[in-house]
């Protein structure tokens, strides 16, 4: 692992499909993932970008981050406008209009474009088959309009539409689990990633792509204006919560579960809680609740995989 | 070779799509708009159109849809009515102010609540300013040519803007008529391959809808306004074409019987051939009354209405939307708009009626006509007349 980390940039990628010199915040996880994964697909791809941060850091008239061919539309209809783009490539390719060439058509926006109000857009993309992969980055609230809630938002986190107060403890509802949802549309590829892992998470985006039909992957983005930290642990984040099992690290082939990593002994969740401040007016109660709970849905995913492609 | 056939106006409108060799059709039902896009559904499984066709979950995916498959350079159709309208709303301003060319044909039909799946213009009328180009059509010939005309002016590179081809809800949609469907070269020569100037594609990338700051909205703004306006020139360029190729003639606002009138009435879309048996009888009663159909809703044709209207004492409009709690009839609305700025300019009276399936004879047209003339000459406190309400 060590020999791999000195010769890690030899397997990057140099091109970047991001460039530098976009607005985001320091220390964003985010885009980081964003850069990683534009990487991973290469240039021959199409861009269709939701309304949101990504948007707003990289595409301010009359410049682009973007060196692919990039659109974006509206807030919730992200993975409808992929459809169009994939079906128009196709019946162009199929006339003759254009070459005849694999062009990867991706879509990608945060977990308010992707589990809330895009849910429904994204959901009949997949159920109608269109080759195209989906790649949500969720960093867990809606950043962009300045910290509210989503159904992505964890238990207990405050944000400017769940406060903690005096008769709230933050967020009320339990994180959606997108990645099963995604799986309960048949969709051939599903996975989880997070840039602290990057060559899990470029070689996953790369499998996506391999794929003749819709790939979704929800990739954990830390946040650290909205979720209160500091900009330099982002990266160290990223690993607490997969090493916690708050956000696990798995893919779904054709219905079939596969951990990417297992660690003989989880950290205990309160790592991965303390140095954010969202989480810090929860109670120890409280906390133990949502410690049980991460548990709980760990051995759930763990009885989902087959025991012998865990490795340790 | 052109074939005279019976058929129904939505099932013609579907064969107008075929010989327009359209690439790409999203759809997504709604009534009265559904046996357009079945038909398309059938000519693409027979194989007598190779499009795509996208079945979405939703009109906000279908226009979304329409939005990415304009973007790489598709020929791409939808169509949709009332409900489906208001709910692509937020999608249908993303198509103008991108510049993508899709054509859409709506069946008009009113707005809930009370839900009503019959004929009105309320959806229209919701999409106004939406900065689309917005054609109106009498009968299933005008829908047939225009579908066709429609993609010829969207894709145009002066133009490049999205087109609605309006047609009204079971008084259009549900009728059989007889039809003059155009030769399948001919229409290929009429309408060459799209060719839209900046496509996604891998080999020049280029960034779509990015977000302009304050400093350049107002400009985006003004180049579709200016785009709009004068694509007028470049419709009835492709009009005028269109006749000398097939015949039929189409302007932007079309007289009927107008020749010696003081008054006339204006209506736009189906009504207008109820209105022409009017103005027939009215005729004969020795009445001098005519007809003016707007044809063109957006851009609005100001000269040629004013040309159209000069020197007549009444002008009695018909609407079919009311603009609740406003100045009644947004036609009218408009027209009076238009002509405010004219010296001398005519007395304008404004029905509100037809609404959501409700029928206007040619008996009505005729009591229409009569009040109208009425109210012109006594004066009326109200901004707008309800026809055949009971209050």
């Amino acid at each position: 692992m060590q020999n791999l980390n000195v010769f890690a940039p030899r397997l990057l990628e140099k091109a970047e499909a991001f460039s530098p010199g976009h607005r985001a915040c320091i220390g964003c996880g985010e885009v980081l993932a964003v850069r990683l994964a534009a990487k991973a697909m290469g240039k021959n791809l199409i861009m269709v970008n939701a309304t949101g941060c990504m948007e707003i850091i990289a595409s301010q008239i009359p410049n682009t981050n973007w060196n692919v061919p990039w659109i974006h539309t509206l807030f919730e209809n992200t993975a409808a406008v992929a459809s169009g783009v994939g079906s128009g490539l196709k019946v162009l390719m199929r006339k003759g209009r254009i070459p005849q060439e694999e062009i990867n058509v991706a879509a990608i926006g945060g977990d308010g474009a992707t589990l809330d109000i895009g849910l429904q857009a994204l959901s009949g993309a997949m159920e109608r088959g269109h080759k195209f992969l989906y790649i949500c980055f969720d960093n867990e609230a809606y950043m962009n309009t300045g910290v509210q809630r989503s159904s992505a938002t964890p238990f207990g986190a405050s944000t400017t539409t769940s406060p903690a107060g005096k008769n709230s403890f933050g967020q009320f509802s339990w994180k959606k689990d997108m990645p099963a949802i995604a799986v309960a549309h048949n969709i051939p590829y599903v996975a989880t990633a997070c840039p602290s892992y990057p060559f899990d998470m470029i070689r996953k985006i790369k499998k996506a792509q391999t794929f003749d039909g819709p790939s979704y992957i929800q990739v954990f983005s830390v946040c650290p204006t909205g979720w209160r930290t500091a900009g330099d642990i982002s990266i160290r984040l990223g690993r607490l919560a997969v090493e916690t099992a708050v956000f696990p690290l798995y893919e779904v082939e054709n219905g079939k579960y596969k951990l990417s990593m297992d660690f003989p002994k989880l950290k205990p969740l309160t790592d991965y809680t303390k140095p954010q401040g969202r989480f810090r007016h929860l109670s120890p109660e409280v906390l133990a609740q949502i410690q049980e709970k991460v548990l709980q849905k760990y051995d759930e995913l763990k009885a989902k995989t087959a025991l012998d492609e865990v490795k340790p | 070779m052109t074939k005279r056939v019976g058929m129904e106006v939505s099932i013609a409108v579907a064969e107008a799509v075929k010989l327009a060799d359209v690439d790409v059709v999203a759809v997504y039902p709604i009534t009265p708009q559904t046996h357009v896009v079945e038909h398309i559904a059938d000519l693409v499984v027979d194989g007598e159109l190779d499009a795509e066709y996208i079945p979405v979950e939703s009109e906000h995916s279908a226009l979304s849809a329409c939005l990415g498959s304009a973007a790489t350079g598709a020929r791409t159709f939808t169509a949709t009515a009332s409900q489906g309208l208001e709910l692509m709303q937020e999608t249908l301003y993303v198509a103008s102010g991108m510049r993508l060319p899709i054509v859409m044909v709506v069946a008009n039909r009113a707005v809930s609540a009370p839900l009503s799946i019959w004929g009105d213009h309320s959806d229209v009328m919701t999409v106004r300013d939406s900065g689309w180009i917005q054609i109106f059509n009498e009968n299933g010939q005008e829908m047939v040519d225009n579908t066709i005309c429609a993609f010829r002016i969207a894709e145009n590179q002066q133009v490049l803007l999205p087109v609605m081809v309006h047609m009204d809800g079971f008084n259009l949609s549900h009728v059989i008529e007889p039809i003059l469907l155009p030769d399948e070269e001919q229409v290929k020569a009429f309408l060459p391959t799209n060719n839209y100037p900046l496509p996604l594609h891998p080999s020049k990338p280029v960034a779509m809808g990015d977000f302009a700051p304050p400093f350049i909205f107002t400009e985006a703004r003004w180049a579709h306004e200016e785009a709009l306006r004068n694509s007028k020139r470049t419709i009835v360029e492709v009009w005028d074409v269109f006749a000398k190729e097939f015949g039929r003639q189409y302007k932007p606002v079309e007289s009927y019987r107008t020749e010696g009138a003081k008054t006339l009435l204006l209506t736009m879309g189906s009504f207008s051939e109820t209105a022409m048996t009017a103005v027939d009888k009215i005729r004969e009663e020795g009445l001098s009354v005519g007809l003016i159909r707007l044809r063109l809703w957006r851009p609005f044709p100001f000269e040629e209405l004013r040309e159209a209207l000069q020197g007549i004492d009444t002008l009695i409009v018909l609407d079919r939307a009311l603009s609740t709690g406003g100045p009644g009839g947004p036609v009218a609305s408009e027209v009076r708009a238009a002509l405010y700025s004219q010296n001398p300019r005519p007395q304008i009276v404004s029905f509100v009626g037809g609404l959501g399936g409700r029928d206007i004879t040619v008996e009505n047209f005729e009591t229409i006509i009569k009040r109208g003339m009425e109210i012109a000459k006594s004066g009326s406190d109200k901004e707008f007349q309800m026809f055949g309400v009971r209050e």
